[in-house]
């Protein structure tokens, strides 16, 4: 298990390093770079030009490679040019946000994609499978952004049940902790400004929440279908084990194997979907700052956040494939 | 029937996540209810929507409109903006005095007046202020960081054409401060917050000048990031980035108090955002409210307040474009133009027609300007007499999903100009790219051809609009135009703005006449606001604290 692990991080060195070198030139090809977006208007060449300089985006591209990696590798990941603030620095103030509202969207997808995947297997053919199969069509098919939209306006500009945007309401005076909102709220005993951190996570949530959700119903629905039908199954059945005992020991923990596959490459999504919906919802998380810097080219932000996720990426897979060989024990023998 | 709970783990586990973050949700709804609002007592809290999070909080490092938002409620300069409009106005200066030479400004400073930090504001805090500009090094140089310093007082300590030379305080309340050639819009220019001032005290104790970092990244100083310290009526609380800052007021303000007594600007960076969180209550007011949502918001109850506009929008010609260099030609594209429809289907309310590349409030402006009326028989005639009485095909470069204050919809203008232009013949390519990529593509380099661009007016200063412009050879324009050029260098060596009044008006007139563009409108951009807000102080230059906005009990 452990020399499984030790491969796998020894794998993640070179995949890294070929991304990092991926990412520099992609950013570095984004036309009109850092100081035309700083400058605006004002960019004459000549301005242009100084700023370049300065930044040092004047000099050969292979040692601004060099330099980059050379302080990558004792953790500097750069300084932000919009910002001039750490690039670590401003992913540690805006991960937590992010990692809130990844949260909430993985309680709504599984929370709901499951049972209606289970539900839609068991009811097979019948209303409640129909129900499902179209509530997960229209999950996969509609744009997170419109989504979102959709929602803020209903529930929050219409009806006023939810807060429009941002993480909380901007006249509670909450106090920061962990950074994690509604958490910081449960531990300095301000549980007003954990309710309105929470309120303000459902929306975004839901919103983020749903493909996902969609998809872990098909996949619950298609693999519990799988397996009831498995010889193993009729075998239990046969020797008149209860439903309830079946459906848990036999179905749903053999059927969950291609789910959690399938909720780790998810939480991949989760993030990348994020930069969506935290636009739509003003809420100050990675995927709003992501954007922000893409549109302002700001090269540092865009190559440390990147990498930062595709490591995350990384360790969310290592993560799927250990929980693999404790839902199934056929994994940990080899 | 019989659950044995065993066995019903992974389910339930599940199920009761779920159910308890709905539960979780629902009392938190119920809670809510009861506290939002503002039920206990007049709230002196003014939320508004920034677009973005300012830059820097020390205003002498920052150039972009939000930063300075921020800086106006926590800074005050020498020089301030009257009421209404772009003109100056006594501020921390109660009044100046020009030398004979016009090099020499003597400043009669205000009385009594501390910065935030207790720090008596007098003739050595505008000395400090002004010998920390001069002096800046390395990094804080680039026209990323000190931009307007860098550029209206043309370089540092040691640079041959540095305007500056020296400031001394002459009395506690006076001093004087000395160029080394006349600069005409030194006052004016006085008026923008990168030259506000600020606590020597705290600007050396916060290093204020330490812009640190690699060469490759300057960091930001303690100071620029947590501690500005000014004058003005509000003080710095806190700024969680990202997400908003906070400002309260400042209780030993020496002016008006007014009824915000704390300021929060939120970041919300899409219009979209802003315009739904004004009409579900969660802010207060926002900036550049789109065109299309204006009549909308003012049906629903909101107040739209439009600025005076102190912009300009143009339709750029690059003469590197060989149809471009004949005048003839860019003059048929000017009569082509009909502006009153333009603005009337694509641009805001209150938005001006242009005539000439300065909105009609600054120094210069020529009433007698000569103007293409839009008149496409005449536009036909001339495309004919040049050589192309077929039309010819061009390529009309515009920015896409970017909005501007002198620019809401660029794709709206873009249709709109490219159908006129049809109607002559001009058949166009269109050329649409993203904002940073279109304005690499459009100033530094010659491949667009006519491209749309504009300006918002920093300050009353003629040279900041024409001069911005037409100064200098540019790839923009693709013209070389010396008798242009020595003209706009003549005037703005002028000291006296009453001796530049004619040379500009002339200028105004010659550029008319050499049409290096179509001068198309001058936009006005318009703040929304709540039902509570009865009057906020509207500014053509944004010159607006919030001290002065009035609230409903």
């Amino acid at each position: 298990m452990l020399r499984l692990i030790g491969k796998r991080v020894a794998l993640l060195v070179p995949t890294l390093f070929g991304l990092s070198l991926l990412l520099f030139l992609w950013v570095r090809s984004l036309p009109g770079g850092p100081a035309t977006a700083l400058l605006g208007e004002r960019a004459t060449p000549e301005r242009v030009a100084e700023v370049n300089a300065a930044y040092g985006f004047d000099r050969p591209i292979l040692e601004q490679y060099v330099t980059y990696i050379g302080r990558l590798v004792s953790g500097d990941f750069g300084v932000s040019i919009q910002t001039g603030r750490p690039v670590l620095e401003e992913f540690a103030n805006r991960f937590p946000a992010t990692i809130e509202l990844t949260i909430v969207a993985l309680i709504v997808a599984i929370g709901i994609g499951i049972p209606l995947g289970y539900l839609s297997a068991k009811y097979y053919g019948k209303a409640p499978d129909h129900i499902a199969v179209v509530v997960s069509l229209l999950g996969v098919t509609i744009p997170v952004f419109f989504l979102a939209f959709i929602l803020k306006y209903v529930f929050a500009v219409e009806l006023g049940w939810f807060p429009p945007d941002g993480r909380q309401d901007p006249r509670i005076d909450a106090t920061d902790v962990t950074g994690f909102a509604v958490l910081d709220g449960l531990l300095t005993g301000e549980f007003d400004a954990s309710g309105d951190a929470l309120m303000h996570l459902v929306l975004p949530g839901i919103a983020l929440g749903t493909i996902p959700l969609a998809i872990i119903a098909r996949i619950t629905r298609a693999s519990v279908l799988e397996v009831t039908g498995a010889d193993y199954v009729r075998t239990a059945r046969a020797k008149g084990l209860s439903g309830g005992l079946i459906r848990d020991r036999f179905v749903l923990r053999n059927a969950l194997l291609p789910v959690v596959t399938t909720i780790g490459l998810q939480l991949g999504l989760l993030i990348s979907g994020a930069v969506l919906t935290e636009t739509v919802f003003a809420f100050a998380g990675i995927g709003n700052f992501l954007a922000d810097a893409i549109f302002r080219r700001d090269f540092p932000v865009l190559q440390g956040f990147i990498l930062f996720i595709a490591i995350l990426y990384a360790l969310i897979n290592l993560i799927v494939d250990i929980s693999y060989s404790i839902i199934d024990p056929r994994v940990r023998v080899q | 029937m019989r659950a044995t709970s065993r066995h019903t783990r992974p389910f339930s586990a599940i199920a009761l996540l779920a159910v308890g973050a709905i539960a979780l949700t629902g009392c938190v709804q119920s809670e809510r209810g009861t506290d939002a609002g503002d039920g206990d007592g007049p709230d002196g809290t003014f939320v508004f929507a920034a677009s973005g999070d300012p830059v820097s909080l020390d205003p002498a490092f920052a150039s972009d409109g939000e930063s300075f938002r921020v800086a106006r409620q926590m800074f005050e300069g020498l020089v301030g903006v009257e009421a209404g409009s772009a003109d100056p106005a006594p501020l921390l200066a109660e009044s100046w005095e020009q030398s004979e030479d016009g090099l020499s400004y003597t400043f009669q400073l205000q009385e009594g007046v501390t910065f935030h930090d207790g720090t008596p504001f007098d003739g050595e805090a505008v000395c400090a202020n002004f010998d920390r500009w001069y002096n800046f090094e390395g990094l804080a140089q680039s026209p990323g960081l000190a931009y307007y310093y860098g550029s209206l007082f043309r370089g540092y300590a040691g640079d041959d054409d540095a305007l500056y030379e020296s400031c001394e305080a002459t009395a506690e309340t006076e001093a004087v401060i000395t160029l080394t050639t006349p600069f005409a819009g030194f006052i004016a220019s006085l008026s923008l917050p990168a030259f506000s001032m600020q606590s020597p005290t705290a600007l050396a104790e916060y290093g204020a000048d330490e812009v640190g970092g690699t060469d490759e990244a300057p960091v930001l100083s303690e100071y620029a990031t947590a501690y500005p310290t000014g004058t003005g009526p509000y003080v710095f609380e806190s700024w969680d980035v990202g997400s908003q800052l906070e400002l309260s007021a400042n209780p030993d303000y020496w002016g008006e108090a007014g009824d915000v007594t704390d300021i929060i600007f939120r970041v919300i960076d899409d219009p979209n955002a802003r315009r739904q969180a004004l009409e579900a209550g969660s802010i207060d007011g926002y900036d550049l409210v789109a065109p299309a949502d204006t009549v909308a918001l003012e049906d629903a109850g909101f107040q739209i307040v439009p600025r005076d506009p102190f912009t300009i929008l143009y339709l750029g010609f690059n003469q590197a474009i060989p149809e471009l260099a004949d005048v003839r030609v860019r003059q048929a594209i000017s009569q082509a133009i009909d502006k009153e429809q333009l603005i009337a289907q694509t641009l805001p309310e209150g938005t001006q027609l242009a005539t000439q590349f300065i909105p009609p409030v600054v120094a210069g402006y020529n009433e007698d300007v000569t103007t293409y009326d839009y008149d496409p028989e005449a536009a036909r005639a001339l495309l004919a007499d040049a050589g192309y009485p077929d039309g010819f095909s061009l390529d009309f470069n515009y920015p896409t999903n970017i909005s501007r204050p002198y620019m809401p919809t660029p794709e709206q203008v873009f249709t709109n100009l490219s159908s006129q232009l049809a109607e002559i013949g001009i058949t166009v390519n269109p050329q649409p790219n993203e904002w940073g990529e279109y304005l690499n593509r459009v100033q530094n380099t010659e491949d667009h051809g006519i491209h749309l661009l504009g300006w918002t007016g920093d300050y009353n200063d003629t040279d900041n609009f024409v001069g911005v412009f037409f100064g200098a050879e540019k790839p923009e324009f693709g013209f070389d135009n010396p008798e242009l050029f020595a003209a706009l260098d003549e005037a703005r060596g002028v000291a006296d703005l009453e001796e530049q009044l004619p040379l500009y008006e002339s200028i105004n007139e010659q550029i008319a006449e050499f049409i290096p563009a179509v001068p198309l409108a001058h936009p006005a951009p318009s703040l929304a606001f709540g039902e509570r807000v009865e009057s906020y102080p509207v500014s053509p230059v944004n010159d607006e604290v919030f001290n002065l906005i009035e609230l409903a009990d």
